[in-house]
């Protein structure tokens, strides 16, 4: 079965092509450069490389987020619009389990963090070490300010696996709270591996018609969240 | 081409607040015509929300184009390309359909073709009835205020634009300031029809020759008009103003038409774009025509509002040109409309 693995909610563009045996291809930039202009593009090569026309595909991954509004929509938007067109299914996978992928194996807590703006995060906790071929969700995604997600890490014992390229700016506050037990992935670490949402796909994901998958945004629009705290202030 | 051969285009438009996919056959024929309207959403903010709009899309976007192919009963293998409005629009507006065509088109092979809004909303005539050249449009909407001239089939040239608010804006600004709800435009029309307008207001004409606008002097002039009213503890009856109101922008517009009209020698003058649902412009462009043996077409109400039917029809020309997109085709918010 060959699927299509489509990643371009944070500054990370990355695709990934397999079949059941092994990674056919795999393309990952790292450059803030446009992911609406070149996406399509990076497709196009890494399947025409990999001598796969769409209608060989069986199925498609894609990360939903959360992460840059923008980057999720244009990634949602091209793997569903595909998935479509083609009439296969499509597998969302969340955007923070894929980046938890890199901890695999870590005797203790993974927690991916993506800026969210404000002092804010994007996070989750995944168990790293659990003998299968994927971290197990232990905490929703969510986004939440960093000091009270590090105050609620601060009551387990584990060790605290932290991934992302925002680690490193954070690493000061992280250390002061969490000391020892908090460990840094290193560079490799800090960006998304895309055959990793197929592996997530395949393990624990669920097939879904393409109409059905939507962003995960993790929160609401500003403009919403203004207008609710109005309607309740009007309510009160 | 062979002239007996059906060209079938799947077309989207995401450029503001509708989520819309189209079939048109041959640049003419609507197959089908999907709009997914988001206004009920975006009422509650008094306006059109970049976020809350891009993400309406990226929700709805297959459904739509799946209903305009399921409503015009074609499959993929009906079609002949995809089509997309490139801009100008809302940028993550825009993105959502860009990206949704591209998907599309490389799945399925098919070619690829970026529409630029305002070229659509001028096509969307052609889905009417045939052209004569030249011709000239007024665009008027939300976000464009311009007349263009169309010597040729696909040549646009740009003759005069809004240099401030597009008409359609200074429409709903002043709509607000009478406490119209939204989308205060059409509410503004309706009352105007009501009022005499004897509310002293300006009407911009700008240099002698020149075919742009100016609304903001306008809208500013209203509001001034309202105050000082208010100052002076008397009461201008909302009609009347609305009716001054319209007044003044209906005359520019369509003195400035008419003057573009005789100085390029058209055959034919096109009044598209959301504001073109105006019934006191409609009157006025049909009295000021009636006897000028320029033919007047005004698209109906659900052609001159954003739909992909009239980016199907703009598509064919550049379809019949080999004016094809790359796979890197952008969502371009001031997309400039080539000559
Ligand atoms: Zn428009």
């Amino acid at each position: 079965m060959k699927m299509l693995a489509i990643d371009t909610s944070t500054h990370v563009l990355g695709i990934a092509l397999a079949d059941e045996q092994k990674i056919l291809g795999e393309y990952t930039t790292n450059i803030k450069k446009n992911h609406s202009v070149r996406l399509m593009p990076a497709v196009q090569s890494l399947m025409k490389e990999s001598g796969v026309v769409p209608d060989d595909l069986e199925a498609i991954a894609v990360t939903t987020g959360p992460g840059s509004y923008t980057g999720v929509r244009i990634g949602v938007t091209t793997a569903k619009s595909m998935a479509w067109a083609l009439n296969i299914p499509l597998y969302p996978v969340s955007t923070l389990q894929v980046f938890a992928q890199n901890g695999l194996g870590f005797p203790g807590l993974v927690s991916p963090l993506i800026d969210a703006r404000r002092n804010q995060v994007y996070t989750a906790a995944f168990s790293g070490s659990t003998g299968e071929n994927t971290v197990v969700r232990q905490k929703k995604d969510q986004i939440i300010l960093l000091p009270e997600w590090l105050e609620g890490l601060a009551q387990t014992q584990e060790q605290i696996l932290f991934v992302g390229e925002d680690t490193k700016t954070r690493q000061e506050l992280i250390q002061e709270q969490l000391g020892s037990r908090a460990v840094f992935a290193d560079w490799m670490g800090q960006t998304i591996r895309p055959a990793e949402i197929i592996r997530v796909a395949r393990t624990t994901g669920t097939a879904r018609e393409a109409h059905e998958v939507v962003p995960e945004y993790a929160q609401l629009a500003e403009a919403e969240k203004n207008w609710q705290k109005a309607q309740s202030g009007r309510s009160e | 081409m062979n002239e007996h051969e059906l060209i079938d285009i799947l077309a989207v438009e995401t450029s503001c607040d509708e989520t819309a996919a189209a079939v048109i056959r041959n640049g003419t024929e609507i197959r089908s015509n999907v709009v997914l309207s988001q206004m009920k959403s975006h009422k509650r903010f008094g306006g059109v929300v970049p976020e809350v709009a891009s993400r309406h899309h990226a929700e709805s976007i297959t459904q739509v184009m799946e209903q305009a192919l399921e409503e015009a009963g074609s499959t993929f293998s009906d079609l002949s390309a995809v089509a997309v409005t490139e801009g100008p629009g809302l940028v993550g507006a825009l993105l959502v359909g860009v990206n949704a065509a591209k998907a599309t088109a490389y799945a399925k092979g098919l070619p690829l073709i970026g529409v630029h809004h305002i070229a659509g909303h001028i096509q969307a005539t052609r889905l009417e009835a045939e052209w004569e050249y030249p011709a000239l449009a007024l665009v008027v909407s939300g976000g464009h205020t311009e007349l263009v001239l169309i010597e040729e089939e696909g040549r646009y040239e740009l003759l005069g634009q809004t240099r401030d608010d597009a008409v359609g804006e200074a429409y709903d600004k002043v709509a607000r300031t009478l406490n119209l709800p939204y989308p205060g435009g059409p509410e503004l029309d309706k009352l105007a029809k009501t009022g005499v307008p004897d509310v002293p207001l300006p009407v911009a004409w700008l240099e002698e020759g020149s075919y742009d606008f100016s609304f903001s002097g306008l809208k500013s002039a209203v509001m001034n008009t309202l105050h000082n009213a208010r100052q002076r503890g008397e009461v201008l009856a909302p009609e009347d103003v609305a009716a001054s109101f319209q007044q003044s922008v209906i005359t520019v517009l369509t003195e400035k038409t008419a003057r573009a009209a005789e100085a390029c020698g058209v055959k034919q003058v096109m009044v598209v774009g959301g504001v073109a649902a105006n019934s006191g412009l409609r009157a006025a462009m049909e009295e000021k025509f009636k006897d000028s043996g320029i033919k007047l077409q005004i698209p109906p109400l659900h052609l001159c509002t954003d739909n992909a039917a009239m980016i199907g029809a703009a598509a064919y020309i550049n379809w019949k040109n080999g004016d094809f997109s790359g796979m890197d085709l952008n969502g371009v918010p001031g997309l400039p409309l080539h000559t």
